[in-house]
């Protein structure tokens, strides 16, 4: 498929798991995600692929678990409450060094929150989707085209490291409809030798595990899992750069506020304030190489996000108090304007709007 | 002359069990790797081990085998079988594991059909934690958790699970069995394979509940163990057939 088709977001999802080769989703219904089941409920059963609706996010995250272990390309989807149900299931899976793909399509929280588009779960993505030390690798797509061209690096990433891997999105992002060509069917071989499959009486029993009773041999593991976070930080971080390179007033922001920031800065520049956006599109490993390169002729960031104030703390970390550091949000389901975003880069320079 | 009168099921690996004196987990693994020899599916045979004092069941059997979260383990089962169809499925779970915190993936894996097959260790007791109430804990059992018995107005009811499952349609077997003697082993073991064939033939959902002792946590010797199990654990757990769909399936 090489032609250009409008697409919600979430249906783009779908279909670009579908093309990436994934044949297995296990879910539970939750808003704003909903559209990425009910599209799998309706392909998956064409193209002899499995879509099984559990009785939870509880169990889906393990089915997921499970056909991850069995070494076939395997996703599940939902929004941020239903990630905090997942987390054990996803702790256990980064600890048992299955991949798998894991879509949240975030709402406002805590709690039940909202369901309205939010980037609040930018630290549960980043640094504590469950319990113990562990990363995945997290994209942040800001249009409905990288969506679909995350998901298929998502899905091969992940297999190549044996991790799990998430696309960070939004219900504005979810629910938009956008122009988009689908990437290429690819068929992924049936080739992972560690996977839960039977051995077939031709080798010893494979064993997918997280279970380590001796310290040592839990502190061992986990130090060479951090030996190929450490290559993947070095060789991952993605970021776009837009009009930063002569910037005085560097914005970051990811995902749904990124596409905020963007016009801000056209609006800045208009006004003649050298404004420019740093988006990061891997979250995790967070791109402190793109930020590094413009701290020295930077005046000032700005982290724009959907949430009270999470990047913010990442771009503070890899600024190092050489140059200030705002933050500007919106939460709860508000998404800022352009407007609000212009005024703060006006205040910033130092003028009044 | 002397004679080899049994071997190790090929299934079983020849590494040291964990298990603790009298505890008759050991004889179901023996019969569960028996099952799988005398069936010839080790090589296509994927075991979910789950948390208890089973979790390290992926060391001793030769199939593959996963881990799986507390509960979760007729989720993981799930997975692996609708990923690979063609793979014989079964979970190994205790009480708490199956009764507990994993009722609800058990329920639905059994209401969905879901073409795998359950041993259920029912011990009465958290074996691996050091000793607490169990959901299965019997009225006025002392546990570390119920140190003055199980007060049912406080601390609940036990539950029958074949009894419970037995009403879910998608269940193919559900049978209670127990290993304390030679006739009732031999029974245990035809219910396994029995559950295993239905498998294999697409039946749906099995579970063979073996009541089991846990003499350390229970602070008896073994023999006393059993004798314990068959005074207080039988009555209350009644051996048999809860569902069998036999070979016609569900009607």
């Amino acid at each position: 498929m090489s032609d250009k088709v409008l697409m919600k977001g979430n249906e783009a999802i779908a279909e670009a798991a579908i093309a990436a080769g994934c044949r297995h989703f296990f879910g539970y219904p939750i808003t704003p995600q909903t559209e990425v089941a009910a599209y799998m409920s309706k392909r998956m059963p064409k193209i002899g692929g499995v879509y099984l609706q559990a009785e939870s996010e509880v169990a889906s995250i393990n089915m997921v678990l499970g056909a991850g272990a069995a070494g076939v390309r395997v996703m599940t989807s939902t929004s941020s409450p239903g990630i905090s149900l997942m987390s054990e299931g996803i702790s256990y899976i980064a600890g048992s060094d299955v991949p798998c793909l894991i879509v949240n399509v975030e709402r406002g929280g805590p709690g039940l929150g909202g369901i309205q588009p939010s980037q609040s779960d930018y630290f549960q993505a980043t640094k504590a989707t469950g319990h113990g030390d562990f990363h995945m690798l997290v994209f942040a797509p800001s249009t409905v085209q990288e969506t679909v061209d995350l998901i298929s690096d998502a899905f091969d990433l992940g297999d190549k490291y044996r991790m799990p891997t998430m696309i960070l999105s939004d219900g504005l992002l979810g629910q938009m409809m956008e122009p988009v060509v689908l990437p290429e069917a690819k068929d992924p071989t049936d080739n992972k030798e560690w996977a839960v499959k039977g051995h077939q009486g031709k080798r010893a029993h494979n064993v997918v595990n997280s279970l380590y009773i001796d310290p040592k041999e839990l502190e061992d593991l986990n130090i060479a899992r951090f030996e190929k976070y450490k290559k993947i930080m070095e060789t991952e971080q993605r970021a776009e750069e837009y009009l930063v390179d002569d910037a005085d007033i560097v914005l970051v922001a990811f995902g749904a506020s990124s596409r905020i920031a963007h016009s801000a800065v056209d609006m800045a520049r208009k006004q003649g304030i050298k404004a420019g956006l740093i988006r990061p599109i891997t979250l995790w490993p967070f791109p402190e190489k793109t930020i590094k390169k413009h701290i020295d002729h930077a005046k000032v960031f700005l982290s724009v996000e959907m949430n009270m104030g999470q990047m913010v703390e990442d771009v503070r970390l890899t600024v190092q108090d050489k140059k200030p550091v705002h933050f500007f949000g919106r939460t709860g389901g508000m998404v800022p304007t352009p407007k609000e975003v212009l005024e703060q880069i006006v205040k910033l320079n130092g003028g009044e709007c | 002359m002397s004679k080899v009168m049994g071997e190790r099921p090929k299934a079983l690996l020849d590494v040291p069990l964990h298990y603790c004196p009298g505890c008759t987990h050991g004889i179901v693994h023996r019969l569960v790797a028996e099952v799988i020899d005398e069936l010839g599916i080790e090589g296509k045979t994927v075991g979910v081990a789950s948390v208890g004092c089973s979790v390290f069941t992926y060391n001793y059997f030769g199939c593959d085998m996963v881990q799986a979260p507390h509960g979760r383990a007729p989720a993981v089962a799930t997975g692996v079988k609708r990923a690979r169809p063609d793979n014989v499925v079964f979970t190994y779970q205790g009480d708490g594991d199956l009764a507990a915190i994993g009722m609800g993936e058990t329920v639905h894996a059994a209401a969905r059909g879901e073409n795998i097959v359950a041993i259920f260790i029912n011990n009465a007791i958290y074996g691996m934690t050091g000793g607490q109430m169990a959901p299965t804990t019997l009225p006025g059992q002392v546990t570390q958790t119920t140190p003055y018995g199980r007060d049912t107005s406080v601390a609940g009811n036990p539950i029958r699970v074949c009894e419970l499952l037995s009403s879910v349609k998608g269940v193919a077997l559900a049978e209670r069995v127990t290993v304390d003697c030679v006739k009732n082993v031999k029974a245990a073991k035809k219910a396994i394979k029995k559950a295993f064939e239905y498998q294999m033939a697409g039946k749906g959902y099995c579970i063979v509940e073996v009541v089991s002792t846990c003499p350390t946590n229970w602070g008896m010797a073994p023999g006393e163990a059993l004798q314990w199990l068959r005074d207080n654990m039988l009555p209350y757990y009644p051996l048999g057939v809860y569902k069998d769909v036999g070979e016609e399936g569900e009607q």
